[in-house]
């Protein structure tokens, strides 16, 4: 029997594990502007990310195939992080001694622009506070799937992957 | 209690009644079950069983199991789950074997009301309104029954976006997929719909087919059609261990059915057994709903269902123990614990590994099998089909069994995904319309479409396996994938 993938045994998948199976983005493209970095290890039949990708950035030969981003042609625009099913993409942006990271929300409540929420990283731990910098609502996404953009210490840059709304 | 606030549905209820629940009032609301109702209101024992007086409460909340089996206005052995609730009604927990009240009298069911179609359906889930649909499109008259009160089937219930491709409704949440697909069929003039409608049986009548349909518990009616489509999806799982019907054990079906349909808090805190697509889509539903998932044991040594959906849950906090098992469950008429514990490679319970949880909640989601009792009794060649989730009719590729002119589609045909039950369906309505000369040829292309959407979902490590079970029963008939 072939080995069992960690991911598949833990239910999260590590940095390193992930990028043994797709590249990581350059440090200067991370810098340029936010990058579509795809959490989906497994062979899973879905293609909506390929098909709302307005630069055709998203290589996929058929829908079992894994996405494959090319990071170039990439222009940041989230749609992806909107309509993907799997709740798997993220996008991430180095801005300074931050990163900016854009994932879905799709619990109550959603934060507001500018509130500090706590991050969460990919097995629920608290990592840190960060500050909300873009709030997209359900109703102006493409894919009905509320988005975030928090900023956080460019070292939990590939950390932090959900937040929790904290108010007294 | 009803949930007021949720990030993805809006609940709106009908007008305010009140049922009586043994003589004391429950405030319930039109358009939802005496079982919702109940639940809302904190009641967990609906019944007790026959032989050993055991509390009993839901489990499917679906119309399969009758584990929900109430004494309504006199009348015992009702489905409280499917049965809408009616200002003034009386609901009585069921003791052991009911009587019917001395006074009743048998219904007249010697002159039913007959419904004529071309084409009958059975089910009104994914794949039962795409035959239909599609069928009408190619010009037959269909008639459409579902035992439920709403149409959609288990879409209905579902909050998280379907996978596959866009034109297949990818990225498209299942509650939203039920709505339209609603929409499309109501908006046919040739599609008669009936709900609250059970069929009882399948008979033949010289040309004709005749399903046998019961409406509301009470009103028989006869639909005859020259052909059939039987799509009644499939039912729970369940798996033995220590106190498994302890009111609070539910079908993960039953709890997506409370929280999400009706808006009614399934508990506080959750137990999940079973780490497929099932389990770990009903922890993140749980989470969006506001209730504490402890967390999700799985016998295997993996994450079965997608990994995307464990790593939804993961982030948020909820472990997922694989290699564990439920043992046994704790409580007094209702669940109060839940004991697991590791297993070893070979299966075996790993002394000293016990882990008490305290929850209200143990959720199965331990797989589901094909419910086909309707194609045994009419006549139709059935197979043991593990890949399929257990007995499956023998059918043809265009989902034609083998009894002519009863058609299958969707989870009754084999355990999948909404995805895979609407293009059967889609196949099926099709299928029966050409085979009774309505449809013209060019519809044809429309199957081959279907067909090719199916291999094409199908090719990848999740579907393969399907398509092996698949190949099994074609081999039956002779015919080719």
């Amino acid at each position: 029997m072939p080995e069992i993938p960690k991911y598949l045994r833990e239910g999260y998948i590590a940095p390193e594990e992930l990028f043994k199976i797709i590249p990581k983005p350059s440090e200067e493209r991370l810098r340029a502007r936010p990058v579509a970095v795809p959490e989906c290890p497994q062979e899973i039949p879905c293609a909506p990310c390929r098909e709302i990708c307005p630069t055709n950035a998203i290589s996929m030969p058929t829908p079992n195939d894994l996405p494959v981003v090319d990071y170039d042609k990439c222009i940041g625009c989230s749609l992806c992080v909107q309509i993907c099913p799997g709740l798997a993409f993220f996008m991430v942006h180095y801005v300074g001694d931050k990163a900016r990271i854009t994932m879905p929300h799709e619990l109550l409540p959603l934060p507001e622009r500018g509130e500090e929420v706590v991050l969460l990283n990919r097995v629920g731990e608290k990592v840190g506070r960060g500050r909300v910098v873009t709030v997209v609502p359900r109703e102006r996404t493409k894919g009905d799937t509320p988005i975030i953009t928090v900023e956080v210490p460019i070292e939990l840059a590939w950390d932090v992957r959900a937040v929790r709304v904290v108010r007294e | 209690m009803r949930l007021k606030y949720h990030p993805i549905l809006r609940f709106e209820r009908g007008k305010e009644v009140t049922i009586y629940f043994e003589g004391k009032p429950v405030k319930a609301y039109e358009g939802e079950t005496i079982a919702m109702a109940l639940h809302a209101a904190g009641v967990r024992v609906f019944d007790y069983s026959v032989n050993k007086n055991r509390p009993r409460g839901l489990f499917c909340a679906i119309g399969k199991c009758s584990s929900c089996l109430m004494i309504v206005n006199g009348v015992p052995n009702v489905r409280t789950c499917i049965t809408l609730v009616e200002d003034g009604m009386r609901v009585e927990r069921q003791k052991g074997r009911a009587r019917l009240p001395a006074e009743a009298k048998p219904p007249e069911f010697r002159e039913p009301k007959v419904v004529s179609a071309d084409i009958v359906i059975i089910g009104g889930g994914p794949a039962g309104l795409m035959a239909a649909i599609n069928a009408a499109d190619a010009g037959a008259k269909v008639v459409l029954l579902d035992e439920n009160p709403r149409l959609g089937g288990q879409l209905i219930k579902q909050t998280h976006k379907f996978f596959g491709k866009r034109e297949q409704f990818a990225g498209v949440r299942g509650v939203e997929i039920a709505r339209i697909l609603e929409d499309e069929a109501r908006k046919r003039e040739n599609i008669e719909i009936f709900l609250e409608t059970s069929a009882v049986g399948i008979f033949q009548d010289g040309e004709e087919k005749i399903v046998l349909g019961v409406r509301k518990n009470k009103e028989l009616l006869e639909f005859r059609g020259r052909a059939l489509v039987v799509a009644t999806g499939a039912m729970e799982r369940m798996i033995p261990f220590e106190n498994n019907d302890l009111p609070g054990i539910y079908g993960a079906g039953a709890i997506q059915t409370l929280m999400n349909t009706y808006g009614v808090k399934p508990g506080d805190r959750v137990l999940i057994v079973g780490a497929g697509n099932v389990g770990l889509i009903l922890a993140y539903q749980l989470i969006q709903a506001g209730v504490d998932v402890k967390a999700i044991v799985e016998a295997m040594p993996k994450v079965g269902g997608y990994f995307v959906h464990a790593a939804k849950v993961r982030r948020l906090g909820v472990p997922i123990l694989t290699r564990h098992t439920i043992l046994r469950a704790e409580g007094k008429e209702r669940v109060e614990r839940a004991v697991v514990a590791q297993l070893d490679d070979n299966w075996r319970l790993i002394p000293g590994t016990e882990k008490t949880f305290d929850v209200d909640v143990i959720a199965l989601a331990v797989g589901l099998r094909p419910s086909i009792e309707l194609l045994h009794q009419a006549g139709c060649q059935i197979k043991f089909v593990r890949e399929l989730g257990g007995h499956v009719a023998v059918r043809d590729p265009w989902m034609e069994t083998t009894v002519r002119g009863i058609f299958v589609a969707g989870d009754t045909a084999g355990i999948e995904e909404a995805t895979t039950a609407m293009l059967e369906g889609k196949i099926a309505g099709i299928a029966a319309a050409l085979r009774l000369g309505i449809a013209n040829e060019s519809w044809l292309k429309e199957i081959e479409k279907a067909q090719r959407d199916l291999d094409e979902f199908r090719s990848g490590p999740f579907g393969k396996h399907v398509a092996e079970g698949i190949r099994k029963l074609l081999a039956e008939v002779g015919g080719n994938a």
